[in-house]
């Protein structure tokens, strides 16, 4: 009962902030309502017994994501005193298609038939077996992702960094 | 819990506004916002149906989708820093010539 109450808790700040992201006009109360949005999402991936996932949440969106973004919102507004407005458009049509897609997943959603062959299985340790799993059956893409996060970081350094080419060519 | 039948239109509602956002924000640092909040409906959706069954499969998938969501942040964060000192806008819609401006 009490996780319930907390389920619905975690729901409820997720589409209140979401809804604060679509719309509020100023872009950095957005990114602080995204920051909502992820730490409740990661409370509810702690509910579904994704302990590890919650964690990985917590520090690489929250702590991660979110500051970069808004590194990259500080750098990209002129701060003059005044508030970061951003403006909008393509309301009408935005919110047709967005309503469509919606409407058809829910009701993709209610014709799923569910198995649930959960067990309440509370006292297994489930970042133990995160652990194991993360060196036997998934040891390739763990290094590969290595590789995908050092190409990534010396592309992103090399695109925004602003030495200028001596050659001209 | 029996509940978890709500998060399914939970993680559709994230999707559609994200959408929705990535739509209607003329801000390019707005749109990748949209861009994360897609990816993590995506994630709530694995993470879900991974609980409703035995074995880890989900939660790995999307930990390797939280990896590759993390790069693609960093690089669109990065494109966008060099077309701002190129054009002085983040606005998509305003950066409409392909030459650097004198």
């Amino acid at each position: 009962m009490m996780q319930e109450i907390i389920l619905y808790l975690f729901i409820g700040s997720s589409i209140a902030s979401v809804f604060v992201m679509i719309l509020n006009r100023n872009i950095f109360y957005g990114a602080l309502a995204l920051l909502v949005c992820l730490i409740s999402l990661a409370g509810i991936y702690a509910l579904l017994e994704a302990e590890f996932l919650a964690i990985t949440q917590l520090l690489i969106y929250a702590g991660g994501v979110v500051v970069l973004l808004i590194f990259g919102i500080m750098l990209t507004n002129k701060i003059s005193g005044k508030p970061l407005h951003t403006d909008s458009h393509n309301w009408l049509s935005g919110v047709i298609i967005s309503t469509a897609l919606f409407g058809v997943l829910v009701v993709s959603f209610q014709q799923v038939k569910i198995i649930n062959a959960h067990n309440d299985s509370y006292l297994i340790n489930h970042i133990n077996k995160v652990g194991i799993e993360l060196m036997s059956t998934y040891a390739a893409p763990f290094e590969l992702s290595g590789i995908l996060l050092l190409v990534c970081l010396i592309g992103a350094a090399f695109t925004a960094s602003s030495f200028k080419k001596k050659t001209n060519g | 819990m029996a509940k978890t039948d709500l998060l399914f239109y939970l993680s559709a509602f994230l999707f559609c506004s994200g959408l929705l956002i990535i739509f209607t924000k003329k801000n390019a640092i707005m749109i990748l916002m949209g861009i994360e909040l897609m990816f993590n409906a995506a994630n709530l959706n694995l993470v879900l149906f991974n609980f409703q069954k035995t074995g880890m499969e989900g939660q790995f998938l999307a930990l390797f989708v939280i990896i590759v969501a993390v790069c693609e942040a960093t690089v669109g964060i990065a494109i966008i820093l060099k077309t701002y000192h190129y054009y002085n806008t983040s606005v998509p819609d305003q950066i409409s010539d392909l030459k650097e401006k004198p």
